[in-house]
């Protein structure tokens, strides 16, 4: 599969991405230019952690101006599978692909650690190979990772089954220990944790493969 | 400022053989000063050993570079920014990281890795606690804003607490970076007639005589040179990385130089000294981001993210392309000339004219007295020391002390994945990132001992180099190459040049005898703060390289493992236990001598450890260290799994479990006859000493009981402790 990885200036997780699905998963990884107006033809497009833009202003707050989001935009409305990692998952929602945002940590510090999340949903593109209530360790790295929303969005995003993952040892004060989410249509999603820094047991844990395993089944399914 | 001296003035007008102008005063003052010129520390570092079979570039260059075998080498160096980081701890650190991050990628190579020495006066200073706490908080997010939006792994470091450090932090940097061998660049201004292109960020009016205010002493107007500090931006910065490294793939580009310590000043002598050229530029075209700059403003600015380059005449657009895509700014602001001088003009002015050579390398050298004794802080006597009546109260003591404790608080605020190459992070005995072009992987260990230093600078810096080595074996790593920063007082006081001069020369016999030559380094003098220096800190790097494997780690993995002892119990006597965690925490005093090394000794254990780690014979190891024995086995116990543990000895119970004899490890294992045989072979001790059990460390020799602590306790303690330092309310 042909998975189109965004590189923002800024962007520092883009050949973590890269590798994970090109040596680690043996797919077609490619990078597409932040400037770039169309996504070429790839099957799926991650947006990678880093700092796009500087994070200045507001964490993807620059970055949803870019040509290439609106290409993004278009690509998830008709309904490809688009992963947003960290600054990624920042930029998803600030550009409205998803609801909420992301607020600084609850202690104001920048947490890079081993995490370990739940997987509250197998019905979407990112978690169909994991099964539900199935634990994933993997780092998380940034300062504004606290997800926040209001009650109402926190309750729809429950009803609809649109939490993918939630923390087990929240780190850093997210609402309803929210790790990662879905868009409506379930062909996006956002998440603050790393799993391309899990794909590798060399690396201490291999549990995000599932993550990029299942978005690599999804397409195989789909395709056939 | 510190300004040229009359003699220098002389010599400065017998180069030029007339008056200088201001400009030319202000750039021979700059590239003259201690931190650019090393004119104090030069005719000493020339005793420190810089070659070896995988040293493909010494010092002199940007940094050091190793063959790491195959196509591929390392690019590394350790830089302070002690003084910056005093005035303003978050910049000062931030801009610290980003200097360091353009020597390495300046050379063409990819930072993979960061590491920090840090150094504060103790948090629970009474007079000066809260102004520490705040040093280190700022230096920690600084390093951790930069390194992290940038994007290199902050792997590792260490941090000590000293009375001596409360006017005077030190922030040491370490970095490295990878590359092909074929694809190293150098900062010469090479081929007459080629562009000299400026690329990155504006000029402004930051940073002027950051180099010279480096070079001197503190005092109470010192809190006046803020301006003085540079302010880092780690977004441009990584987009100048970025950028270098693709318009390095096209070929048009001959030379290139960060802009660091003096600016347009240093690249642009620098550049043309190593290429035996002139260079010619024309300040009205560098691009600025304040009006009314002076020429000497211009040519002494430490703004930060700015490189020079110099490309082949005629091919500049392709290097102006990459910069464009990056939207960085390059403009072409003079030429390579072939008279050999540095010639500065605004609008077609000369306000500089100076030969190249004698600017960058023909510094004045001083052969500072050093005939006094070194500065010694502590007396050579030993005091009347009464048996501890805790020794496992001594121990928590000793776990939740701050040079001890956890750094956890601070290495969870560094990026220490990204780049998805980080075998073993931070708080191991060396970090392991792999390169994944090679299938290797590059173990790093950075190491300072002051406390030891102060006692006897000679065997203090010998013990450093040892302790570093150690630190890599322990993980399985061969130590191939090191580089150091020499972090001192006023050299023109005898008895801190005496420190110096004796700890360069511990550092040259100890890297000769371990084969880790010194391919660059730093020099930060005048660390003193109202007449009163720091300890001699010697800081060293050590690069160790192994073959990419899932890393032995430090915490006991299974219950009933054999406790081994590598390079046995070790001796000490009363007088070299006065430099101790012990002596420090527990007694609140400081005496005697450093502890005894046996290098010879010292290198066989190295070599067997490695051996025993290599053969997959450890499920853990650990060097000893700072509290010796028994700290070394609570950080073992720290995961979960304790130990029983029985020492057979006839020195005190204090000293047994807490001298800091070197020359040893812990490792556990499955296969003890084997490890004993691996001993046996190269010659060194491995004493069985106990058992590994669940959830207690137990120490005690014969019917004696020394230290009985649940192990949930000892890591509630070891983890904790920082940030109880840190709590507002400690008193």
């Amino acid at each position: 599969m042909r998975i189109g990885v965004v590189v923002f200036p800024g962007s520092n997780c883009d050949h973590d991405a890269w590798y994970a699905f090109s040596h680690n998963l043996g797919q077609q990884a490619e990078y597409i230019w932040h400037d770039s107006a169309s996504l070429g033809n790839v099957d799926a497009v991650v947006l990678p952690g880093g700092f796009a833009y500087g994070d200045y202003l507001r964490c993807g707050a620059i970055a949803k101006f870019s040509p290439v989001m609106a290409a993004v935009r278009k690509f998830a409305d008709q309904g490809g599978p688009v992963l947003g990692i960290c600054n990624g998952f920042q930029i998803l929602v600030e550009s409205g692909l998803l609801p909420g945002a992301l607020l600084r940590n609850r202690d104001l510090k920048f947490v890079c650690r081993d995490v370990t999340l739940r997987v509250e949903t197998t019905v979407s593109f990112f978690t169909s190979a994991a099964a539900r209530g199935q634990r994933l360790r993997m780092p998380v790295a940034h300062g504004e990772g606290c997800y926040f929303a209001d009650e109402r969005t926190l309750d729809m995003l429950d009803a609809e089954d649109r939490v993918a993952l939630r923390y087990v040892d929240n780190p850093n004060g997210s609402l309803r220990d929210i790790a990662g989410i879905l868009s409506e249509r379930r062909n996006v999603m956002g998440m603050m944790p790393h799993p391309e820094r899990a794909s590798d047991s060399l690396l201490g844990s291999a549990d995000g493969r599932v993550i990029l395993e299942s978005l690599v089944q999804s397409l195989v399914t789909a395709a056939a | 400022m510190s300004a040229l001296t009359p003699s220098e003035l002389d010599k400065v007008r017998s180069i030029l053989g007339r008056e200088p102008t201001e400009t030319e005063e202000g750039i021979f003052t700059v590239m003259w000063s201690e931190h650019c010129s090393y004119k104090s520390s030069r005719l000493h570092l020339r005793k420190l050993p810089t070659k070896g079979p995988r040293v493909l570039v010494g010092p002199g260059e940007n940094a050091g570079i190793v063959d790491i075998s195959g196509d591929y080498a390392i690019a590394f160096k350790i830089e302070s920014h002690n003084h910056p980081s005093f005035i303003e701890p978050f910049q000062g650190a931030a801009t610290g990281v980003g200097g360091i991050l353009r020597d390495i990628f300046t050379m063409g190579a990819r930072p993979i890795a960061v590491l920090d020495a840090l150094r504060f006066g103790r948090l629970d200073d009474p007079q000066c606690g809260d102004r520490n706490r705040r040093i280190l908080e700022g230096v920690v997010s600084g390093i951790s804003h930069y390194g992290n939006c940038f994007g290199v792994p902050t792997v590792g470091g260490e941090c000590v607490f000293e009375r001596c450090y409360n006017g005077n932090p030190l922030v040491n940097v370490f970095a490295l970076g990878v590359f092909r061998k074929d694809e190293i660049f150098y900062g010469k201004a090479s081929g007459i007639g080629n562009p000299v292109i400026y690329v990155g960020a504006k000029t402004g009016r930051d940073g002027i005589h950051g180099a010279s205010m480096a070079s001197a002493e503190f005092t109470e107007e010192s809190k006046q040179k803020r301006p003085n500090v540079q302010v880092g931006d780690p977004f441009l910065e990584k987009l100048l990385l970025e950028a270098c490294l693709e318009a390095m793939r096209t070929g048009a580009i001959v030379g290139i130089q960060d802009m660091g310590a003096a600016g347009l000043t240093c690249s642009t002598c620098e550049m043309g000294s190593r290429a035996g050229t002139g260079v010619e530029i024309d300040l009205s075209l560098v691009p600025q981001r304040e009006t009314g700059m002076t020429p000497y403003e211009i040519m002494l600015s430490e703004s930060q993210e700015r490189m020079l380059l110099v490309a082949e005449d005629g091919r500049e657009e392709e290097v102006f392309a990459v910069f464009r895509k990056w939207g960085l700014d390059a403009v072409t602001i003079g030429r390579v000339t072939g008279d050999g001088k540095l010639r500065v003009k605004n609008r077609g002015v000369v306000v500089a004219e100076i030969p190249n050579r004698e600017l960058a390398d023909e510094a004045p050298v001083y052969d500072r007295p050093h005939n006094s004794p070194p500065y010694r802080p502590a007396p050579k006597e030993t005091p009347e020391i009464p048996p501890s009546r805790n020794l496992n109260a001594d121990l928590l003591t000793l776990v939740g002390s701050g040079d001890l404790c956890s750094k956890r608080w601070i290495w969870r605020q560094y990026d220490y994945t990204v780049r998805t190459n980080t075998v073993a992070g931070p708080g191991g005995d060396a970090a392991i990132v792999r390169i994944k072009e090679t299938g290797t992987s590059v173990a790093m260990s950075l190491d300072g001992n002051s406390r030891y230093c102060a006692l006897d600078p000679r065997e203090g810096a010998r013990l450093l180099v040892a302790e570093c080595c150690r630190n890599l074996s322990a993980v399985g790593a061969l130590p191939v190459a090191a580089t150091n920063n020499l972090n001192f007082g006023n050299p023109e006081r005898p008895e801190i040049m005496a420190q110096l001069v004796e700890t360069i020369e511990g550092l040259a016999e100890a890297c000769r005898f371990f084969e880790t030559p010194i391919t660059g380094g730093n020099v930060s003098l005048y660390n003193e703060t109202l007449g009163e220096a720091i300890w001699p800190t010697p800081v060293i790097g050590i690069v160790g390289l192994m073959k990419t494997a899932p890393p032995v780690t430090i915490p006991f993995k299974e219950e009933g493992r054999t406790v081994m002892l590598v390079g046995g119990l070790g001796a000490a006597d009363a007088v070299r236990f006065g430099g101790t965690q012990y002596a420090k925490v527990v007694l609140n005093r400081m005496w005697g001598l450093p502890p005894d090394l046996d290098m010879d000794y010292e290198k066989r254990v190295h070599t067997g450890l490695r051996e025993i780690v290599n053969e997959g014979l450890a499920e853990s190891s650990h060097d000893l260290g700072d509290g010796g024995l028994a700290v070394a086995l609570a950080e073992c116990s720290a995961g979960g799994i304790g130990a029983d543990i029985e020492i057979e000895t006839e020195l005190r119970p204090d000293v047994a479990l807490f001298h800091e004899g070197p020359s040893r490890a812990i490792v556990s294992t499955t296969q003890p006859e084997i490890v004993e045989r691996v001993a046996g072979r190269h010659g060194i001790r491995c004493d069985r000493i106990g058992v590994t059990m669940k959830a207690r460390l137990l120490i005690g020799s014969h019917s004696d009981v020394w230290v009985d602590s649940p192990v949930d306790r000892l890591r509630e303690i070891w983890e904790n402790a920082f940030e109880g330092l840190l709590a507002p309310d400690h008193v």
